[in-house]
């Protein structure tokens, strides 16, 4: 099959690749790209570890092909990190609140808190539960992520 | 667990994607969200040699109120559905629905139209559909039909969309509006699922009309998850109409749905479970939609 080439901007910085209209968004990121901190899980919209923004909001990158995403804005975890290349703020809540063991579901945890706080600067327990309901965790049992998000809010909000 | 190999193209307007279909036949299918789609296809359940992208057309993503109508375009994003003031109002049995669809990340993609034409028989958007009599708008390079909801479906994931023929648009029926007098409009929602967010083991919707006395003048109970398409329980509804809704013509009402509904054995649940459940979200729906009403200022 031939493969078509694909332009995107990924944590605002314009590139371009060619795939098989079947590589997913996924594999794009990952293969084409070399953007490993996107995670694949269960590959058919089940586990939430491949969450990303497409265009702000978070959605799965295993449902949506890459063909389908030309001039499309992209920000995965690698686009989380602080302007010196460290880990960002929400990154250290994680880390603080313990709010990760093996590591596979946090960059799409990180990216779907992300994309709450972005929309929802001080959520309620509720909103957040609801934020990470598609993520799936294996170890935590999700109460540390739970902590590790409303911890990234109150620091936010202490230093605004 | 990649989809086998398709040719692709991205329709710039509906006319481009009407043309695409019409020249492909049988062998194309259309992605808009894509959120049943492509696990289907990484799946291999579907492997269709052309997609025909329509998730671009802007003109389909519109949720417009047309006064008895409401009408949601095909490729209208759920997660705009449920964040439209217009839905919430006006189609509020749809927007008790949309949370339970999913979640965000599948939200933000989906669309109103692709949970329509794909038609899983769990899915709460044509459960909703059947529920309410919504029209559905087909469209072909021919031509444009628009077919009823309850004639839509003829089996699971099956409908009559002809494979050239693209699911343009849906029309939800408004009831606040319709009649005159003081009728009052509850409505209710549930579903029994393994975890939030996933397709319902079973689903029950109900919207009521009450008239200024009280009594049931209008009804619409619809079940999904128990047989192969949603269900309407037009047995039930005959109960409830001209009725106080007590507790005695509620369950007379449930009573009725074991005839309406057909369920099958799976691995999530047995058909006698599905039995039981379809008779006690019926019954609590009425219950709900009910209090609702009663709730409602004329």
């Amino acid at each position: 099959m031939n493969k078509v080439e694909i332009n995107l901007t990924l944590n605002g910085e314009t590139r371009s690749a060619s795939a098989e209209p079947r590589t997913t968004l996924l594999d794009f990121l990952r293969d084409d790209l070399g953007g490993t901190g996107t995670h694949m899980g269960c590959e058919h919209g089940v586990c939430g570890a491949c969450t990303i923004l497409l265009d702000g909001v978070p959605v799965r990158a295993c449902l949506i092909f890459a063909v389908q995403c030309e001039g499309l804005k992209i920000t995965t975890v690698e686009g989380l990190l602080d302007a010196d290349g460290r880990p960002g703020d929400l990154q250290e809540a994680f880390r603080e609140a313990h709010g990760l063991q093996c590591g596979y579901c946090t960059p799409g945890m990180l990216v779907s808190a992300h994309a709450l706080l972005a929309r929802d600067p001080d959520p309620s327990d509720e909103a957040i539960r609801e934020a990470i309901g598609g993520n799936l965790c294996r170890c935590t049992g999700y109460a540390q992520i739970i902590d590790a998000i409303r911890l990234a809010a109150a620091n936010r909000s202490s230093m605004s | 667990m990649k989809a086998a190999p398709f040719e692709y193209q991205r329709a710039a307007t509906l006319p481009q994607a009407l043309a695409a279909l019409a020249n492909a036949g049988e062998e194309a299918m259309i992605i808009a969200g894509g959120q049943t789609l492509v696990p289907m296809m990484a799946m291999r359940f579907a492997r269709p040699a052309l997609l025909v992208d329509i998730h671009g057309l802007t003109d389909l993503q519109v949720i417009e109120d047309i006064g008895d109508m409401v009408r949601i375009g095909g490729t209208t994003r759920q997660a705009d559905c449920l964040a439209s003031p217009i839905i919430a109002e006006r189609v509020p049995l749809l927007a008790k629905a949309l949370p339970l669809i999913g979640h965000q990340q599948t939200r933000n993609r989906g669309t109103v139209g692709g949970s329509v034409a794909h038609g899983d028989p769990a899915a709460e958007i044509p459960l909703i559909a059947v529920a309410l009599d919504a029209e559905i708008v087909l469209r072909k390079q021919s031509g444009e039909r628009s077919v009823a909801s309850g004639r839509f479906y003829d089996g699971p994931m099956s409908s009559i969309r002809e494979p050239d023929e693209c699911l343009t648009e849906i029309r939800f029926p408004v009831w606040t509006k319709q009649g005159s007098g003081g009728g009052r409009v509850g409505c209710d929602f549930e579903e029994v699922s393994e975890r939030r967010g996933d397709f319902a083991v079973v689903a029950a919707a109900v919207q009521l009309k009450l008239d200024q006395g009280g009594a049931c003048e209008r009804a619409a109970v619809a079940v999904g998850g128990a047989a192969g398409t949603p269900v309407r329980a037009s047995a039930a509804e005959t109960v409830l109409i001209g009725q106080r809704l007590d507790d005695q013509t509620i369950a007379a009402a449930a009573a009725t749905i074991d005839d309406a509904i057909d369920p099958a054995d799976d691995s999530h649940a047995s058909a006698g479970y599905r039995r039981r459940v379809a008779r006690k979200l019926v019954a609590r729906t009425i219950a709900g939609a009910a209090a609702e009403a009663f709730r409602a200022t004329p």
